[in-house]
């Protein structure tokens, strides 16, 4: 069999805060009705993770889910393990409407580190990165610069974000470009 | 001369000497000086030439508001024009050089514009300029370029060293304006507990209450600022930014913040500016006053300055203008520079007091120290060319008979100050007309509002019109509580006291003498940056002028980079007096931000090079690009256009390709078209009102193509749908098509069709899709190995899910070109090995990567009609001959009611041909089919138009495909098409499918 690869391969970089390109993440995107208990009990079963609230990313060491919308999460896992808990859903939601897809491959995952990674969030998303405004544990979908992205906080100094895989150069080179040395804005972080 | 004293200046210091270059010329400043004010320190009062008469002029002001100290600033990939040298902070090594002049600052020969000034009025541009016609585009739009404007433009080949960025900020309380009001305001509510961000244009705080004197709490304004400052650094919830304007504010609360970072010291890190993008809930404007000059002639010689810049260099740059000053004034407060210059050991041979009565306390204490005020004067006119040798004096009542001359080198005018309402007014604040201080400022109650309907900007300080230091004080504490308070906050602070000066009333001077004759307001400068003077609002007032809008753009009174600072008022003023209004009546023209101009670089940010535009890549772009790929832009794709070998033209590795997949086997990155899954009990009742034809019948299994059309029922997109099982649908669109029709199909599940059980997907990113084509495809994949891809497992318009050569892959027995064709979908990450094992083992049948035009190709000989081509929004599927695609048995879909409409059933509408030129040549690209006659405006009338066009490989002659006029019913008929040479060409109408009627080749 044919070993994937990610977009980047792990391409990293240093500044204020550093970038990482997270390499093969699996990713299950799940619609459907979050007032059904058959529903939310199937899809917080194959996470491993209570159903998120609104903007909120949920996660238990790799497993993990992120509020997409008001009716789709997306399931976070090891690469590998995508089409099991994929296979595990389609299974217990049999017979109810709603759709679950691996997506691992449609999407780039990085992760910043350190604690600017707030003014470097500020540089390209219309969000308030307040600390206490937003906090760790909330997500958002927006876009960074021109692409649309997705980010949350694992802590005050580690964020994770995804974007479109076509689009990972871009976010690559625009993370970059925000968290370069000198650049820092000295509201969050220090 | 104007030169540097031997003390003074509590913005430089003197330890550190600047060295920096003026024209070419060395000179030295000391840090903390502006370009101003170390020009100035070296004699060089001169700094440009006026826009229209290249008068010889030096700055008038000490600040944003300056309209004559403009410079082109550094050289080469940081050389940049029309900078104000008043808020240029200087640095070791800054070069600078004068504008709009030739041959030198000097001796400028465009300055005999001046003594043209009578046949320069207003409006002459619009005047001259307009007969000959043909004249415009040859001889006058080429002479007006080459003499108007003030800087250069840079070096077309140079770029922007530097970088830029924004930065997203949200806060409760923005205040605009670090000066005592501003502090005042961000002190009061940052101690409401609200957040607060704090913007100062300037790199000091405490605007000019440190200049102008006072005491606040018994401590001078200095000390007062500096203690105010420690304040609010230790609050948590106040930021301070100094160097950053508040540029502009919109609606919502949103607001522009400029920050320079690197101007002041280019060899730091980091981006030169920064855009602060900032949300507030409220919005403090404290932005202080601008003083206006006055109305006299001669206004515009270098030395002549307000009063309050004259005071300016001297208290913060200890640089004084000349040894011997006149000031003029309507006001008390030029008394203070008199005061201050004599103070400072200089000379103040008179004050010129438009008043009849003389000023207040001020006016004693100048008296005191020895000044002579005369009472009732005004300066008739200036005299001196380069520079100022004195003063003719006149009864302000009269016009302007001269009484005495005095000899001075400096004149320090005030007209009296201006609320800088700018941003207040930017979106949408109204004004008063204050009778008292002859300024306008804003009303209270009329804001910009916001969602809830209620203001969302104050005003604080003197911005609102409140020019003594106490009631100043009182009001900014007032409004930034209040500001606090409506984000949400409560708390209450009181103003410190403050002592003020008692002064006297001031005269409203719109004209100095108030009858001058016309020789002398035609010296009478109201915009210094546009050579607009009294005279030249007067005329257009006598012709017809009444809105202030009107006159601005015929006299350009505020136009250009200052936009007007310093003359609107005075402009205003005497389009009133002329039109025989009050001011009120006349108004203001529009104050647009951002207040004075931003850098380019900050409003694209961090987009440029790489980061210009996103450019989306396939998992196997970096192959295309490692084989010499010439690319094309599909939307933000980047997609293979050919892929030239050794010497090849683009023309000629197409025919190449085109021949490859023709005869043996072709490769195609096809990963970009959209892939969007569609799934539910109703997917299938959904896809049949999408498309035209049916879908829910389709088995699974099983691929059809289909056409999608917009409720008005032109068709948007085209494509094929697989039926992954009972529930779920994948329907192909276009690569351009995959986002909106994305959006399409969800605005009708989330508006129109809320109930029906269906959910969407963009699966697009998720896979890389191979082509792979040609009479030899299928022995490509047996070679790879590991599934059955024969006629009788996988026929035409079917997929399977399999392993193919160690790989997960759906295969797609579908044809865009006419050939046997598999198209492969792999998840992304696993596509780039893909491509390479399938070009590894294809090579010996010479597999050939082809592009999108050997795509098209393809498609157009077998008549294939491709979205965008043949489509451009206006063509239903019955123009294509696609009625096919089109079901009969449905109800509905989406653009059936549409396409029933007279004019879509109408039998005159173009309908698709292929064409063939009798001479073989190719059809130029949207040519139209002539027919007889001309249409009203003079037009040959036409039948068709081309839509398609190629030179056909596989024919070896052009083909090309159009909309014709009844064409389908005018087979073999020779009709003509213009050519761009002017010519026609004649081709002849056939069926659109060129290659393959039968369509055997596919279906092998």
């Amino acid at each position: 069999m044919s070993e994937p690869i990610s977009a980047l391969r792990r391409a990293r970089y240093e500044g204020f805060v550093t970038v990482e390109e997270a390499g093969l993440q699996g990713m299950v995107q799940i619609r459907g009705d979050f007032d059904s208990e058959i529903f939310t009990r199937a899809v917080s079963s194959a996470a491993g993770v209570a159903m998120p609230a609104q903007r909120e990313a949920l996660w238990e060491g790799r497993q993990g889910l992120l509020w997409m919308s008001p009716d789709e999460v997306m399931l976070l896992c090891p690469y590998p393990e995508a089409d099991r808990a994929l296979a595990r859903l389609t299974n217990d939601l049999a017979g109810t409407h709603h759709l679950a897809l691996n997506v691992s491959d449609a999407r780039t995952m990085f992760t910043l580190e350190g604690a600017g990674l707030r003014e470097v969030l500020a540089k390209l998303a219309p969000v308030d990165m307040a600390p206490d405004v937003f906090r760790p544990g909330m997500l958002r979908r927006t876009r960074l610069a021109q692409v649309a992205a997705a980010f949350w906080l694992r802590s005050d100094t580690r964020a994770e974000v995804i974007c479109f895989r076509s689009v990972a150069p871009y976010m690559m080179e625009l993370l970059s470009t925000a968290a370069a040395t000198g650049s820092e804005v000295g509201l969050h972080g220090d | 001369m104007s030169t540097r004293l031997p003390t003074g200046g509590r913005l430089t210091d003197r330890t550190y000497r600047v060295g920096f270059t003026f024209n070419g010329k060395r000179l030295n400043g000391f840090a903390g000086d502006t370009l101003a004010s170390a020009l100035l320190a070296n004699d060089q009062v001169l700094m440009g030439r006026s826009f229209k008469h290249h008068r010889p002029r030096g700055p008038v002001a000490s600040g944003a508001e300056e309209p004559n100290a403009l410079v082109n600033l550094g050289e080469g990939n940081r050389f940049e024009p029309n900078q104000r040298a008043t808020t240029t902070e200087l640095f070791d090594g800054l070069t600078a050089t004068s504008q709009n002049h030739w041959p030198s600052l000097e001796m400028d020969i465009g300055a005999i514009n001046t003594h043209l000034a009578r046949v320069l009025p207003a409006g002459f541009y619009y005047k001259m300029f307009m007969y000959p016609r043909a004249f415009w585009k040859h001889v006058y739009e080429p002479f007006i370029r080459h003499s108007a404007g003030l800087g250069k433009a840079p070096d077309a080949g140079a770029r922007d060293a530097d970088r830029y960025e924004h930065f997203y900020h949200y806060t409760d309380v923005l205040v605009v304006g670090g000066g005592v009001a501003g502090l005042m305001a961000a002190k009061a509510a940052g101690q409401t507990g609200a957040k607060v961000l704090l913007l100062e244009q300037t790199a000091h705080w405490g605007g000019r209450a440190p200049v102008d004197g006072g005491l606040i709490d018994g401590q001078t304004p200095e000390t007062w600022v500096t203690s105010v400052l420690n304040e609010l650094h230790a609050m948590p919830n106040v930021t301070l930014r100094n160097r950053t304007m508040g540029a502009g504010v919109y609606d919502h609360g949103y607001a522009l913040g400029y920050e320079r970072l690197t101007d002041h010291a280019p060899d730091l890190d980091g981006p030169r500016h920064r855009l602060w993008r900032i949300r507030a809930a409220q919005i403090v404007t404290a932005t202080g006053a601008i003083e206006r000059p006055i109305s006299f002639a001669g206004n515009d010689i270098p030395g002549v300055m307000l009063a309050s810049a004259v005071r300016d260099y001297l208290v913060n740059w200890g640089v004084s203008i000349g040894d011997r000053t006149v000031v003029v004034t309507n006001n008390d407060d030029a008394y203070r520079t008199a005061i201050a210059l004599k103070k400072a050991g200089l000379d103040v041979p008179a004050i010129i007091d438009a008043r009849n009565y003389g000023g207040g306390a001020l006016m004693a204490e100048a008296q005191g120290l020895g000044i002579r005020v005369e009472q009732g004067r005004g300066i008739a006119k200036v005299l001196g060319g380069k520079r100022v040798t004195g003063v003719a004096i006149c009864n302000q009542q009269g016009e302007g008979a001269i009484l005495d001359e005095i000899a001075c080198d400096a004149v320090a005018m005030s007209g009296g100050w201006s609320p800088v309402v700018h941003l207040w007014s930017h979106c949408g604040g109204k004004l008063d007309w204050d009778e008292a201080g002859a300024f306008f400022r804003p009303r209270a109650e009329a804001g910009p509002t916001g969602a809830d309907g209620k203001p969302f900007v104050s005003v604080a300080g003197a911005a609102d019109g409140h020019m003594a230091l106490a009631s100043l004080l009182k009001d900014a504490a007032q409004t930034g509580t209040v500001a606090g308070n409506n984000a949400g906050f409560s708390g209450q602070t009181s103003a410190p006291d403050a002592t003020d000066v008692p002064e006297k009333p001031l005269e409203p001077v719109w004209l100095m003498p108030q009858g001058a004759r016309y020789d002398l307001r035609m010296k009478a400068w109201l915009d210094y940056q546009n050579d607009v003077k009294v005279s030249d609002v007067q005329l257009a007032a006598r012709e017809g002028y009444e809105s202030v809008e009107h006159t601005k753009r015929y006299t350009t009174l505020g136009m250009a980079t200052d936009q007007g600072k310093l003359s609107n008022i005075n402009g205003l003023a005497t389009l009133s007096n002329a039109l025989g209004e009050a001011i009120p009546e006349v108004g203001t023209t529009t104050f647009r931000p951002p207040y004075t101009p931003i850098s380019m670089g900050v409003i694209a940010g961090e987009a440029r090079g790489p980061l210009f535009q996103p450019i989306r890549q396939t998992p196997i772009h970096a192959w295309h690009e490692n084989h010499d790929v010439h690319w094309e832009p599909v939307g933000q794709w980047r997609r293979p256009y050919c892929y030239p070998r050794g010497e090849e033209d683009h023309a000629q590795a197409v025919i190449r390709e085109v021949k490859a997949v023709r005869q043996s086997l072709g490769l195609l990155d096809a990963s970009t078209l959209g892939k969007i899954i569609v799934k539910g009990p109703d997917a299938g009742r959904f896809l049949d009102m999408l498309y035209t034809n049916m879908m829910s019948t389709l088995k699974p299994g099983k691929c059809r193509y289909g056409l999608m059309c917009s409720e008005n029922g032109f068709l948007i997109d085209d494509g094929v749908v697989a039926r992954l099982d009972e529930d779920t649908f994948l329907c192909h669109t276009t690569t351009g098509g995959a986002d909106h029709i994305h959006a399409h199909m969800e605005e009708w599940l989330q508006t129109e069709w809320w109930d029906w059980q269906v959910y969407t997907a963009n699966v697009t990113e998720q896979y890389a899709q191979i082509a792979v084509v040609g009479p030899n495809a299928r022995k490509l994949l047996e070679k790879l190995g590991g599934m059955n891809v024969s006629k009788e497992a996988l026929p035409f318009m079917t997929w399977v899910d399999g392993t193919l050569g160690g790989f997960p892959v759906r295969i797609f027995r579908i044809s865009f070109s006419g050939e046997l064709s598999y198209e492969i979908a792999t998840p992304a990450g696993h596509g780039r090995a893909l491509w390479d094992l399938l070009y590894a083992k294809g090579a010996e049948w010479n597999i050939t990567p082809y592009g999108t035009e050997a795509l098209h190709v393809l498609r157009a000989e077998k008549g294939f009609i491709m979205i965008g081509d043949e489509t451009d929004g206006t063509v239903i599927p019955q123009d294509l001959g696609l009625d096919w695609a089109i079901s009969k048995k449905k109800d509905d879909y989406l653009g059936k009611r549409a396409q029933a409409r007279s004019h879509m059933t109408d039998p005159s509408r173009w309908k698709l041909v292929g064409l063939m030129t009798e001479d073989g040549s190719v059809l130029p690209e949207g040519a139209y089919a002539v027919a007889g006659g001309t249409n009203a405006n003079d037009q040959r009338n036409t039948q068709g138009r081309v839509t398609s066009t190629y030179f056909s490989p596989t024919l070896g002659r052009g083909i090309a495909m159009g909309l014709v006029l009844n064409g389908p019913d005018r087979m073999d008929e020779v009709i003509e098409f213009t050519h761009v040479e002017g010519f026609t060409v004649p081709a002849r109408i056939v069926d659109p499918v060129f290659y393959d009627p039968e369509g055997e080749k596919q279906n092998v």
